[in-house]
Formats: C-alpha cells, structure tokens, sequence
C-alpha cells in the first residue's frame, strides 16, 4: 500500500498551500469571492434549504398540484413551440444577413437586438396593444377567429418576441465562417441545392443552431415581464409557470413559492448544462 | 493560386445550368429575404413602431401631461437610482472578476466559475426576487435582525437595488474577459519591471486597453437595470409613488387603464433601448477594428 499512501502525504501539503494562497489572495479575488457568495451563492443556497425544511410528501404534493403542472405544461410546452419556430426564422435571417445584399441592410441587422435592450414591460405593452381585437394586426385576424392577446397565443408571441435574436446571434458567426467554396465544390459536383443545403450546408450550422435554440427555450421559460402583461394569467389556461410563483408570493404562500421557485432553478441548471454541453460539441466541430 | 486554375477550367463546360442556377438564386434570395422582413415586421418592426404612435398619437399633450404626475416622477427618480448604485458596484465586481479569471488561466474550476458568473442569465428573474424575498423577508434568513433593527429591504428601495444588481451581474465580466485574455500580459510585465505600482499599472496601462469593453458592459449593464422588471416586482411590493420603478409603472398604468401613461413610460425605455442598441453597434464597431488589428 505504499504507492497509494506516498501521494497521499504529497497531497496534505498542496492541500495546506491551498489554504494558504486562499489567505494571500490578492484583492481582485477577495472583490469577486465576496460579491459572489453575498450576491449568488448565498440567496441560491437560501432558495434550495428552504425547499427542504418541507416534508418530501409535501414538496412533492405542491410541485405536483394540478396548478403547478399545467403551468409547467404551458412554459414548457410554448416555450419549446417558440424554440422551434425562431429555429427555422433565425437561421433563415441569418443567412439572409450574411449572404445577401439588401437595402438598409445594416439596420435590420442592429434591430435584431431589439428584444435584448427593449425593457420586457414596453415589449409585453406593445404586443398586447398591436395584437389585440382593436389593434393594428389583432384586429385583421379577428375574422379568422384567432385571438392573440390575453390568450395562450399571446405567451407564444411574447415568447418569439424575447427569444428571436438568441439563434440568429449564435448562428451568425458559424455561418460567416463556413467557406462558399464548399458549397460550389457540391454544386460542381452535380449535387441539387436541396442536397447541397442538408448535407453541406447545414451539418456544421447544426451545433450553433441547436445552442441558439436551447439559449431562447432557456429565456423563454423564465420570462415573466411581457408574458404577465400580454396574458390574461388564468390557471389551466395561460398561466407560465414564472407568473404562478409571483401570484403564490402574492398570496404569503412562501410554501408553493419556494417549491415551484426551485423546480425552475433547477431546470435552469440543467439548461445551462445542456448549453454548455452543446456549446463544447460546437468547438470540437469547428476543430 | 495553383489550386485556382482548374477550377477555372471545370467552370468552362457547364455554363448553361450555372446561369439558370443564378436565376432560380435570385427568385430563392427574394423570397427569403421577404420572409425574413415579413417576419421581424411581424414580431419587431411593427410593435416597435406602435410605441412611439401610441405615445405621440395623439399630440403632445398626454405626453407631457404624465410628466407632471408624482408616481410618474417618482418611478424615473428611482429607475435612476436603481442604475446609479447597481451600474458602478456591478462594474466594479466585473472588473475584479475578469481580471481574476482572465489572469489565472489555469486553475481548477475556471469554467465553472464562467458559467456560475453567467448564472443570473439562466435563472427567471421571478426566481431571483423570490431568493432575495426568501433572505432579507420578514419570514427569511436575516429577517429578525434586520427587524430587530429596524431595516427594511423587502417591499423597500434596498431590495430592489439587490434584485437588480443580482439580474446585471454578469455584463461587465463577460464583455471584460475576452478583452483581457486577448491583451495579453506584455505591456503589464513591462510597466512592472519599469517599477509601476499595481494601481498605476491599472489605470495606465490595462484601463485604457480594455475601455471599450467595459464602456459596452457598462451600458448593458445599464440597460438592464432601467428595464429590469419581473425582480424587481417581487420585491417591491409595487406600491404606487414610492417603489415604483419605470417598468412597474407601465404594467400598473395599463393594468388601470391609463393608456397614455402607459405609454409616456414605455416610449421613454423604448429610447433608452435605441440608444443602448446604437452605441452598441459604435462599440462593435471599434472593438472589432481593434481585434483585426490583434490578429
């Protein structure tokens, strides 16, 4: 047992240096540790041992309440539809930007940022009022029966709102690396563009494409800004999950709150794992 | 070079299908780019226009009759304090995190420190008011000695400061970092070795190098923090004329009704997001002229 007994004794020293350094950090490392544990870690921590000075029968009864899973139903559900949707627009308007000459094309291109820098108050006013019965667009579609706001519709519409220039951000710069010369070498090669675009084109924008995605899915979930205003917020119908915690802290239910507010944490976790995860498969394709 | 001149000839023969590719290119490209401005018509262009026709609409005068409400002064008052404390502490935090991270390349966990940085991202702004709620509240971890002495910080002007410094945290380190890494060390060895101090060798040396980045996490940061709505509404309990931001007061106008309002507030964030957008685009500008020149 002495190979594994030798590191051990080499290990307690580094260990103790650890400590040591820790203690001689320097002042930009104290800065960001404070602000860090005061900020993050400390409310997240405050968040997950809340949730579990809870039975487990009882985190399991709230997080499972008819309520609570149809506002899962509806945030995940929508979000994923908006997901898919900015799927196939993002990339088709980042290929517009990147490989076309257009009029006020550098313009459209910064607008695109809208929905970053548009407080999500504004945006979730103005969808309201233009997609309403009486608005500028809501009021065309009356005639077809279609309701947008204060409908399941308008979460949708807010949610394509906030998370369209995720994918075309991410997309972007992949796309204005891919060289046209592959392209015209399958072109050259007798492939149709259909073929072309699925398997020359496409196969290295995929990992971008799907980060995008995964990136405006993850805003879209935790969206509450535009969502509460455009939404009517009806349980069973409307009501994302978001909208659900803030009416369950309306009502001191700290209870309903903390569990739904940590099921939301924690698929936010996974989605940044998810993302990073992605994010990796992406260099190693660009490699 | 080489490699050109058989491609020239292999262009030779089919010349024919090439040009009827061009045309049936042309008909695709119009027809993309007509989705594509069809849809951002749809979900931006149109919305975004409504704002400033909803505001303006109807002349000046409900403009500038919101102007002279209380709640609404109110609500621009504190939507500048919110900025005026969150925007310097978060810088500075940014600046002290990048320069960690950006100058220790290798220790264990540096990735996850990145992405535990970006953490504020991920996490529903709703969420983030809830944790601060769950802390500094009445039935929370620190609420009995805040009560005890008499500090309030939820349904008050102290929690709202921390919801939104917790939702603008990340910009300035994000934005800062890839500056700093790209940099390199050189130029600050060399002020070491020429006898500078830590702090000279700050503000002379890296500060000026890196002051686009920050300028651009600083006005992101900003921006956020003017807009930032669901944390805030959390905690501020949304009392009328005294936590009452910016944003809370266009859902409460709306919500009774008071379209016009509404509107005054919403066309003022709508311009502070312009001018966010438009000296983002200057900055990508310049940081990217600087970057060719790095490579």
């Amino acid at each position: 047992m002495t190979p594994s007994s030798l590191p051990q004794q080499n290990r307690s020293p580094a260990w103790a240096n650890g400590i040591r350094k820790g203690l001689q950090m320097s002042w930009a490392w104290r800065v960001t540790w404070f602000y860090l544990i005061v900020m993050l870690f400390i409310p997240t921590i405050a968040l997950f041992l809340r949730s579990l000075t809870l039975s487990p029968s009882e985190i399991w009864r709230i997080a499972t309440s008819p309520t609570a899973l149809s506002a899962y139903n509806v945030t995940f559900l929508t979000a994923l539809a908006a997901g898919v949707i900015n799927g196939f627009m993002g990339l088709i308007a980042a290929w517009v930007l990147v490989r076309y000459e257009f009029p006020f094309k550098r313009i459209i291109d910064a607008a695109i940022d809208l929905p970053f820098a548009l407080p999500t108050a504004v945006a979730g006013l103005t969808l309201a009022t233009v997609y309403s019965e009486r608005g500028w667009i809501g009021s065309l579609l009356v005639p077809f029966g279609i309701k947008i706001s204060f409908t399941r519709l308008g979460v949708l519409l807010a949610m394509l709102f906030i998370s369209f220039p995720f994918i075309v951000r991410t997309v972007q710069p992949v796309l204005q690396e891919v060289e046209k010369e592959v392209e015209e070498a399958a072109w050259s090669l007798g492939a149709t563009q259909v073929q072309t675009f699925w398997r020359v084109i496409l196969p290295p924008l995929m990992p971008a494409v799907l980060t995008g995605v995964a990136l405006g899915f993850a805003r879209a979930v935790g969206e509450y800004g535009s969502v509460v205003i455009i939404a009517s917020n009806i349980p069973f119908q409307d009501l994302i999950a978001p909208v659900l915690i803030f009416q369950r802290l309306e009502q001191y239910d700290y209870a309903g709150a903390t569990v739904i507010g940590t099921v939301m944490l924690l698929i936010s976790l996974l989605m940044l794992l998810a993302i990073n995860l992605l994010q990796a498969w992406g260099r190693r394709y660009g490699n | 070079m080489a490699i050109d001149a058989p491609r020239k000839l292999d262009q030779a023969p089919p010349s024919k299908s090439s040009a009827q590719q061009t045309k049936s290119v042309d008909w695709l490209k119009v027809s993309l780019i007509a989705i594509v401005l069809l849809y951002l018509a749809l979900i931006l262009f149109i919305p975004a226009i409504n704002v400033f026709v909803q505001a303006f609409g109807r002349g000046l005068g409900p403009f500038l009759h919101t102007f002279t409400e209380r709640t609404f002064i109110n609500a621009v008052r504190l939507t500048l304090i919110m900025a005026a404390i969150s925007v310097p502490l978060n810088t500075l935090f940014g600046l002290c995190a990048a320069w960690a991270i950006a100058r220790n390349k290798r220790f264990p966990g540096r990735a996850l420190l990145i992405s535990i940085i970006d953490l504020p991202f991920s996490v529903s702004p709703v969420v983030a008011g809830l944790m601060i709620v769950l802390l500094y509240g009445r039935n929370g971890w620190f609420g009995p000695f805040l009560e005890a002495n008499n500090i309030k910080i939820i349904f008050a002007v102290p929690g709202m400061v921390l919801a939104t410094m917790f939702v603008s945290l990340p910009f300035v380190a994000r934005e800062v970092i890839p500056v700093l890494e790209e940099i390199g060390t050189e130029q600050e060895e060399a002020a070491k070795t020429l006898g500078a101090t830590e702090w000279q060798t700050f503000w002379r040396v890296i500060l000026p190098s890196i002051k686009w980045g920050v300028l651009y996490g600083v006005i992101l940061t900003n921006a956020r923090a003017m807009g930032e709505f669901g944390a805030v509404a959390v905690v501020s309990g949304n009392i009328v004329g005294r936590t009452q931001t910016l944003p809370l007061f266009v859902e409460e106008a709306y919500k009774q009704y008071n379209t016009p309002g509404a509107y005054t507030a919403a066309v003022l964030l709508a311009c502070l997001a312009v001018v966010t957008m438009v000296s983002k685009a200057l900055l990508e500008h310049r940081t990217s002229g600087r970057s060719r020149v790095g490579h």
